[in-house]
């Protein structure tokens, strides 16, 4: 669980708040520091672009589609949160898969594996919603919760259901993240223990048996974490523009 | 677990920071540098969507220019075609009317040719029966001392002819 662990690195206080600058606070500028950078590669603005541009544009491409099949054309105010949210996870998902290990006394820290930042980004997220159905539609965003064609016999249930999956939103988009990243790194972190214990057993055996086998599944579980790191991103870009599409159109 | 075990040591910088840098990302990277990533695509897109119209048009031009060429092609054609087979008739109708003149030239010739042939056998003729009375009066006269006249020889003549 040490790669999990909070450690300051320059204590801050701010009006009785510990804001200290933490090993987390550090991998969150990195994160920064490696969008920007990226995303000054797609300045270039070249009419044919080279190979950095068209990622870039491969990227803003890919969050500009998912936003405008989800919310339709109006989806185009909302591109840039989704892409901040987007890119963020994903880079932050990543940064943690980053070998930083190799350097003595370093370890990777996934900023996405913490609920404090997951909550954040949640509640940004279903914030948005929020202030966007009741400024586009004031009180009738409550019709949310009524979808079209309830028997009125039924009338008495479906919109508390619907307004419990509406609250729970926030919830399942901080956990789902959370728990996606935290338990990722502890099964590589077993699988990795099993590596090194193995090769320290006295027994001889020990290595071929344990440590071998360990070390085929732990490539295969880093490729599959890999893959969970970009499909959490999308997972959340994606229910993001969709709650947006609620928000903008209704039902 | 340090998530929760630390939560309420380290909630508010998690929460300073992520704010203080998830900011830069939406106010700098969101809504500075993607649209104009954005704008670059468009104006690409732009770009081809007209480059493509341009050349649609070119090609729909070259069509008709090539179909205006081919009509006058064919013009042209017939009309050359038309001047051809005038100018034949023309000629053949010469050729005709020169031929006929040819052949009423030759038939003249052939027939005053054979005029002349008769009356030059006439007169063969004529002269062979004076020739012949002559020598038959000659004869006559040298062989049985008889003096046949003229007349008489040139009858004879005639008679001896006629029947050969």
């Amino acid at each position: 669980m040490h790669q999990f662990l909070i450690e300051p690195i320059v204590p801050l206080n701010l009006a009785g708040y510990d804001i200290s600058f933490t090993n987390s606070s550090l991998f969150m500028i990195l994160v920064l520091a490696t969008i920007w950078v990226f995303m000054l590669g797609g300045m270039k603005r070249e009419l044919v672009p080279g190979r950095w541009q068209a990622a870039v544009e491969g990227v803003t491409g890919f969050v500009n589609d998912m936003v405008s099949t989800s919310v339709g054309p109006e989806g185009k105010k909302y591109v840039p949160l989704v892409f901040s949210l987007f890119m963020f996870i994903l880079v932050a998902n990543f940064m943690g898969m980053m070998p930083f290990g190799i350097v003595p006394g370093g370890h990777a820290f996934t900023v996405t594996s913490h609920l404090t930042v997951t909550a954040v980004l949640a509640v940004l997220s279903f914030g948005t919603v929020l202030v966007v159905g009741f400024w586009k539609h004031k009180l009738h965003f409550f019709s949310l919760f009524v979808p079209h064609g309830t028997p009125w016999w039924l009338m008495w249930l479906i919109p508390f259901i619907e307004l419990f999956s509406f609250l729970i939103r926030p919830f399942s988009l901080a956990l789902r993240l959370f728990v996606a990243m935290t338990a990722g790194h502890v099964l590589m972190k077993v699988l990795a223990g099993f590596v090194i214990n193995g090769l320290n057993a006295d027994a001889a055996w020990v290595a071929p048996v344990v440590s071998l086998p360990a070390f085929v599944l732990m490539i295969g579980i880093t490729m599959l974490e890999l893959l969970v790191c970009a499909i959490q991103a999308y997972v959340f870009a994606l229910l993001t523009s969709l709650y947006i599409n609620d928000a903008v159109n209704l039902h | 677990m340090p998530q929760i075990s630390q939560i309420l040591a380290t909630y508010a910088s998690q929460f300073f920071w992520l704010l203080i840098v998830f900011a830069l990302i939406y106010f700098v990277i969101g809504l500075g540098i993607l649209p104009k990533v954005d704008a670059a695509v468009d104006a690409r897109d732009a770009k081809i969507a007209s480059d493509l119209a341009a050349a649609e048009k070119a090609r729909t031009e070259a069509e008709e220019l090539e179909g205006a060429w081919q009509a006058e092609l064919t013009q042209t054609r017939n009309a050359a075609q038309a001047e051809a087979q005038k100018a034949k008739a023309k000629a053949q109708k010469d050729a005709e009317a020169r031929l006929a003149k040819a052949d009423a030239e030759i038939a003249a010739k052939t027939n005053d040719a054979e005029a002349a042939i008769a009356k030059a056998r006439a007169a063969a003729l004529a002269g062979l029966e004076t020739v012949a009375a002559d020598a038959a009066q000659d004869i006559v006269a040298k062989v049985s001392g008889i003096k046949v006249t003229a007349a008489q020889a040139t009858q004879a003549v005639k008679a001896a002819l006629s029947n050969g």
